[in-house]
C-alpha cells in the first residue's frame, strides 16, 4: 500500500481526531442532555439550576394574560405540587388548560419557573408520556 | 487475525440489537402503571347518554367492577367492544369514561353498536382522564371491591388478554370479596 | 369485496415474492439456469399483484368504503380528493404497503436493466430483492394489514391527519420512499457480491447509475420533509435534528459516502470491502429510519402496544437483512482483493477521509438518536439529546470534509504532486477567504468565529466547483468536460451553496414575537407589516381566522401576506398556515399566534436571510446526480463501447 511512514501518519492522524472529536462529544452531550423534572420534583429541590424541561398539566383556571400582551402566566401540576410558569411569546397551537404541556428554561424563583418555549405537540394521545408518567408517579409518593 | 476488523461491524449490530430488543420488552403492556395497588381516583361525571344522572366512583364502591376508556373517534377501540359486550353480559360491571368526545355522537354510537356500560361518565375535558394517568383510548383498569386499582391494560381488551392478565387478578382478589360474574366470566 | 381481492393479491405477492427470494439464488449456486430464469418473471408477477393491492386500498379510499378500518382511521368524506387518495400513506399500515409497490417498481427496473449482466450475479440480485420484498410483505400481511374490516361500519371516518393535509405532504413519503427502497438495489448487488465471492471492477461499474438514482431521490425526499416543516410547521425552522429526520439523513450520509467509494472501487478496484460495508449500512440505516419514522404523526403508541408482535417483527427483520449481511460480510469481504496502491496525496486518499469522515457524522447522529430511547429502554429515565450536540458533533467532521472537497475533486488518481494542487487552486483558497471574512461583516455588521470559518468553506467549496467548468466552459482551455464531470461539479457546487444557505440562515436569523392590533404598523427586522384586518375563512374540511398584512419594505409595498389558524372540523386540531415572502435572498415569515385579549393578537415574525439556497442547493445537488446519471458510459448498451472512450485528463477526471 503506501510506506510504512505514511501510514503511521495517517493512523496517527485518526487517533489524534478520534480523541479530539471525545472529548468535544462528551462536553455536548453532557451540557446538552435536557432532562425531565415533574413539579413536585421541583419543589422538593431535585432540578438544577440551568436549563431543564418541566412537564405536568396545565391548571385549568390558571391562565392570565395582561390584555394585548404576549408575556402570560400560568401554572404546571401534576396534581401534587404546583410550579408557575412565566412565558413570553407566541403559544402553541395545541397548548391549553387541562391539557398537558412541557416548558423549558430554568426557575426564576421559588415556585416560578421562565420558560424559554413550550412544547405542547401531540397527537391523539392528548398527554405526553412523560407527563402522564410523572403525574402518576407524584399520586403514588403522594400515597392517595 | 486480517478477519478480525471485519467482524466488528457484526459486533456493534449485535450490541444495538440487544439494546432494541430489551427496549420492544418494556412495553407499556407488561410495565405495571404507578397507580396499580393504590386507590382509584374520585371522580364525579354527567352520566354520557342523561345529563341529570351522575356516574361517579359510588359506581364502583363495595364491588369488583372494569373502568374503560373510550371515545368514538377511537377506532381501535371497536376492536374490544364486542368482548366488552360479552363481559357485560356474563356479568361484569363496566363503568365507562367517555374522553374527550361529542356527546351526541358518543350516545349514537351505543346506540348503535350496544352498551356495555352500567354508566359512561362524560369527560369532554379529559379531567377525570387526567387523575387516571390515561395516555390515551383504549384503556381498562380493573378496580377492586375496596377501591384498589388490580390492574390497568392498555390497547384493546381481548380474550386472551382476559384469561392471561385479569381472571387470575380475579381468582385470587374475589376469594375474600364477591364475584358474582366470576364463573360466567371465564373464571373459576 | 375490493378489499378482500387487495388482501389476496398481497398474499399472492408474498408467495411470488418467496419464489423470488428462494429458487434464483439456490439456482445460482448449483448453477441451473432454469432455476435462476424463475428470477425475473417472480418479479414481475410480484409487481403485478403488489398493485393490485395498492390499487384496492385506493379504490376503498376513493369510494369513503368506512368498513375498511384504515380508511376509517385516516380519511373522510369531506376530504378532498387528492387527500383521499394521498391519505393511503397516511397511516402505518398504508405506508407499508406503499414501502412494499415501491420496491416493486425498483425490481421490475432492476429486473430490465439487469439484461447485460451475467445471469448468475443478475439472479443473486433479484433474489436479494425477493428476500427484502418477502420479508417486507410479510411484515404487513401479518402484522399491519391496511385491508381488515371494521364491522360494523362507522358512518364517517376520523379524517387525515391536518399535518398531512398539505402538497408537501403528498410528496414528500412517495419521494423518500424511493430513495430509502433504492438504497436495497445497492444493497442487493453487495450481498450478491458477497454470495459469489467476487467482486470487481465491473460490479461496481454496475452498481453505481443504481446508487445515484437512489441518491437522487433520497435528496429531494430529504429536502422537501424539510422545506415541509419550514413552511406548515409554522415556527419557520428547518433542521430539528428529531428521530424522524435523523432517521432520513443517516442513509443520505451512507449513500453519498456509497457513490464516492464506488468510483474508487470501479477506477481503481480498491475500497472493496469499504464500499460493501457502506451498501449494507445505507440500507441498514434505511430499514431503520422506515421503523423508526412510525412517529405519532403516522402511528400511535396503542397501535404498538396493541400488537407487540410488531416490534418483534421488526426486530427479526433488521436481524434478518443486517445481521445476516453482516454475517457474510465477516468471512468473505476480507478475500476481497485490492487491485492498486495510493499515494498520501491523491483521490483515493481524500475519498478515504470522505469515507472515514461521513462514517464518523453518521455515527454522531446515530448514537444522538439512539441514546434517549436506550436510556428509556433500560428504564433510567426520560432525556432528550438537544439539538446543540447534534450542531457541535456533526459540524466536527463535516466542516473539515467539506473543506477536503474542494481539494479532493482536483487531485489525479494515484498520484498528485501537491505543487500542482497548490498552483491550482491558490487563487481560488485566496479568494473565498476574502470573501468568506469580509462579506459576512460587510453584510450584516457581526459575525462568530463558527460562522466566518462555515462561510469561507461554503465560498471555498463554491469556487472549487467551478472552477473546471469555468475554465473549460468559459475560458475554452482543456478538454471537454464530460456529463459525470460536470454533473460532480454541479454538485459539489450545491453542496456549496446548501452551506452557505444554512451558515447564513443559521447565524442571521431574526426573529420577533409581537402584540399587534388590526390597524397597527408592526416594523421589524427592517420590514414594515401593516395589519389590516382578521376575519373568518371557510375550508372545505376547516374554518379559519385568517389575517391579512401588507408588507413594506423601504416604503414600497412586497405585496399582500395572509397567514391563517385553521381548525380542523373533525379532528378539532388547530393548524397555524404561516405567510411566507420569498425571493432568492431572502424570506419573510408570518404566522398568527392566538388572540390575547383587547383585539390584539400574538404574531411571529421572522426574516430569514438565503434560506432559498438550502432548497437551492439540494436542488443543484440533485441535478448534478442527474446530469451525471445520463453520462455517455450509463447510456451505452455494450461493456466494449463503454471501455474505448475513456479519454480523461488526470487532474480533474470523475471517473
Amino acid at each position: 500500500m503506501r510506506s510504512r511512514t505514511q501510514r503511521k501518519l495517517f493512523i496517527g492522524l485518526v487517533l489524534v481526531g478520534i480523541t479530539v472529536a471525545g472529548a468535544f462529544a462528551y462536553r455536548a452531550f453532557q451540557e446538552n442532555l435536557l432532562y425531565f423534572f415533574s413539579p413536585t420534583q421541583v419543589v422538593a429541590g431535585e432540578a438544577p439550576a440551568r436549563t431543564f424541561r418541566l412537564g405536568g398539566m396545565v391548571l385549568a383556571g390558571s391562565f392570565t394574560r395582561e390584555p394585548g400582551s404576549l408575556t402570560s402566566h400560568f401554572v404546571v401540576t401534576d396534581n401534587v405540587q404546583s410550579v408557575g410558569v412565566t412565558y413570553t411569546g407566541v403559544l402553541p397551537d395545541l397548548f391549553r388548560e387541562g391539557a398537558g404541556a412541557v416548558v423549558v428554561g430554568r426557575m426564576s424563583g421559588e415556585r416560578e419557573f421562565a420558560a424559554d418555549e413550550v412544547i405542547a405537540k401531540h397527537d391523539e394521545n392528548y398527554m405526553p408520556p412523560e407527563v402522564a408518567q410523572a403525574l402518576e408517579k407524584a399520586r403514588e409518593a403522594k400515597g392517595e | 487475525m486480517k478477519m478480525l476488523r471485519y467482524v466488528v461491524p457484526l459486533v456493534i449490530f449485535v450490541i444495538i440489537g440487544v439494546f432494541f430488543a430489551k427496549g420492544l420488552q418494556r412495553n407499556p403492556n407488561y410495565v405495571p402503571s404507578p397507580l396499580v395497588g393504590r386507590p382509584a381516583p374520585t371522580f364525579s361525571l354527567p352520566n354520557v347518554e342523561n345529563p341529570d344522572a351522575v356516574v361517579s366512583s359510588a359506581d364502583l364502591a363495595g364491588r369488583v367492577a372494569l373502568v374503560n376508556v373510550w371515545g368514538t373517534w377511537c377506532i381501535e377501540c371497536r376492536h374490544e367492544h364486542g368482548y366488552l359486550l360479552e363481559l357485560a353480559r356474563a356479568g361484569v360491571p363496566i363503568v365507562g369514561l367517555n374522553v374527550r368526545d361529542d356527546r351526541a355522537a358518543a350516545v349514537e354510537w351505543l346506540a348503535r353498536l350496544g352498551d356495555p356500560y352500567v354508566g359512561s361518565g362524560f369527560d369532554p375535558e379529559g379531567k377525570a382522564a387526567v387523575d387516571w394517568g390515561v395516555t390515551g383510548a383504549p384503556e381498562t383498569f380493573l378496580v377492586g371491591a375496596d377501591g384498589v386499582i388490580l390492574f390497568k391494560h392498555i390497547s384493546p381488551l381481548t380474550p386472551a388478554v382476559w384469561q392471561r392478565d385479569f381472571v387470575p387478578l380475579l381468582v385470587e382478589h374475589c376469594r375474600e370479596a364477591k364475584c358474582p360474574f366470576l364463573a360466567a366470566a371465564g373464571g373459576g | 369485496m375490493i378489499p378482500e381481492f387487495g388482501q389476496l393479491a398481497l398474499a399472492l405477492a408474498l408467495c411470488l415474492a418467496l419464489v423470488q427470494a428462494t429458487l434464483p439464488l439456490i439456482g445460482a449456486a448449483n448453477g441451473r439456469v432454469d432455476w435462476m430464469a424463475l428470477a425475473r418473471p417472480a418479479a414481475a408477477g410480484q409487481f403485478v399483484f403488489v398493485a393490485v393491492a395498492f390499487a384496492a386500498l385506493e379504490y376503498a379510499l376513493l369510494n369513503d368504503d368506512f368498513s375498511v378500518e384504515f380508511v376509517a382511521a385516516h380519511s373522510n368524506s369531506a376530504l378532498p380528493i387528492f387527500y383521499k387518495a394521498t391519505a393511503a400513506w397516511g397511516g402505518h399500515e398504508g405506508s407499508m404497503l406503499l414501502w412494499i409497490a415501491v420496491l416493486a417498481i425498483w425490481t421490475m427496473a432492476v429486473a430490465a436493466g439487469s439484461r447485460s449482466v451475467p445471469q448468475e450475479f443478475a439472479s443473486r440480485v433479484l433474489g436479494v430483492l425477493g428476500i427484502v420484498s418477502a420479508g417486507m410483505i410479510a411484515f404487513a400481511f401479518f402484522t399491519s394489514n391496511p385491508f381488515t374490516r371494521l364491522t360494523p361500519p362507522v358512518t364517517d371516518g376520523n379524517d387525515l391527519n391536518p399535518l398531512l393535509q398539505d402538497p408537501g405532504m403528498i410528496f414528500h413519503p412517495p419521494t423518500l420512499y424511493l430513495g430509502y427502497v433504492g438504497a436495497a438495489v445497492p444493497f442487493a448487488f453487495a450481498v450478491a457480491a458477497l454470495l459469489s465471492g467476487k467482486l470487481d471492477r465491473d460490479w461496481a461499474k454496475w452498481t453505481r447509475p443504481w446508487t445515484i438514482v437512489a441518491w437522487i431521490f433520497l435528496t429531494c425526499g430529504i429536502t422537501l420533509g424539510s422545506w415541509w416543516a419550514y413552511y406548515e410547521l409554522g415556527w419557520g425552522g428547518w433542521w430539528f435534528w428529531d428521530p424522524v429526520e435523523n432517521s432520513s439523513f443517516m442513509p443520505w450520509l451512507m449513500t453519498t459516502a456509497l457513490l464516492h467509494s464506488l468510483a474508487v472501487t470501479e477506477r481503481r478496484g480498491i475500497f472493496k470491502s469499504w464500499t460493501v460495508l457502506l451498501a449494507i449500512a445505507a440500507f441498514s440505516l434505511s430499514l431503520l429510519g422506515t421503523f423508526l419514522t412510525r412517529s405519532p404523526v403516522m402511528i400511535s403508541v396503542h397501535a404498538f402496544a396493541a400488537d407487540p408482535a410488531r416490534g418483534l417483527f421488526i426486530l427479526g427483520l433488521l436481524g434478518l437483512f443486517t445481521g445476516g449481511s453482516l454475517l457474510l460480510y465477516a468471512p468473505r469481504a476480507s478475500n476481497f482483493e485490492a487491485e492498486g496502491g495510493f499515494q498520501l496525496v491523491s483521490r483515493e486518499a481524500f475519498l478515504l477521509a470522505n469515507n472515514i469522515l461521513l462514517v464518523s457524522a453518521t455515527g454522531a447522529v446515530l448514537f444522538g438518536t439512539l441514546y434517549p430511547l436506550f436510556i428509556d429502554a433500560l428504564g433510567l429515565g426520560k432525556i432528550s439529546v438537544g439539538p446543540p450536540y447534534f450542531n457541535v458533533m456533526f459540524l466536527l467532521p463535516v466542516l473539515p470534509l467539506a473543506a477536503l472537497v474542494g481539494v479532493g475533486m482536483h487531485s489525479a488518481w494515484r498520484m498528485t504532486p501537491g505543487q500542482l494542487l497548490l498552483r491550482r487552486l491558490r487563487w481560488p483558497a485566496v479568494g473565498a477567504l476574502v470573501v468568506g471574512v469580509a462579506a459576512p461583516f460587510a453584510i450584516f455588521g457581526a459575525a462568530s468565529a463558527l460562522t466566518l470559518l462555515a462561510v469561507t468553506i461554503a465560498v471555498w467549496v463554491c469556487a472549487s466547483s467551478l472552477l473546471d467548468p469555468v475554465r473549460r466552459l468559459v475560458l475554452r482551455t482543456g478538454a471537454p468536460l464530460t456529463r459525470a464531470q460536470m454533473g460532480m461539479c454541479l454538485a459539489h457546487f450545491g453542496v456549496g451553496v446548501f452551506m452557505l444557505g444554512a451558515t447564513v440562515a443559521s447565524a442571521y436569523n431574526l426573529e420577533f414575537d409581537v402584540s399587534a392590533k388590526p390597524g397597527d404598523r408592526v416594523e421589524a427586522g427592517g420590514y414594515e407589516f401593516v395589519f389590516r384586518s382578521v376575519r373568518s375563512v371557510q375550508g372545505p374540511n376547516f374554518t379559519a381566522d385568517e389575517g391579512e398584512f401588507e408588507l413594506l419594505a423601504n416604503g414600497k409595498s412586497l405585496g399582500i401576506l395572509k397567514p391563517q389558524i385553521r381548525l380542523y372540523q373533525v379532528q378539532r386540531s388547530p393548524m397555524t398556515e404561516a405567510a411566507i415572502d420569498t425571493n432568492v435572498l431572502r424570506d419573510v415569515f408570518l404566522a398568527l399566534g392566538e388572540p390575547l385579549g383587547a383585539d390584539a393578537w400574538s404574531l411571529r415574525i421572522q426574516v430569514k436571510p438565503l434560506i432559498g439556497f438550502l432548497w437551492l442547493g439540494s436542488g443543484l445537488m440533485a441535478l448534478g446526480g442527474l446530469v451525471a446519471i445520463t453520462d455517455r458510459r450509463y447510456r451505452v448498451a455494450t461493456r466494449e463501447a463503454r471501455s474505448t472512450e475513456h479519454v480523461e485528463q488526470p487532474a480533474a477526471g470523475a471517473a
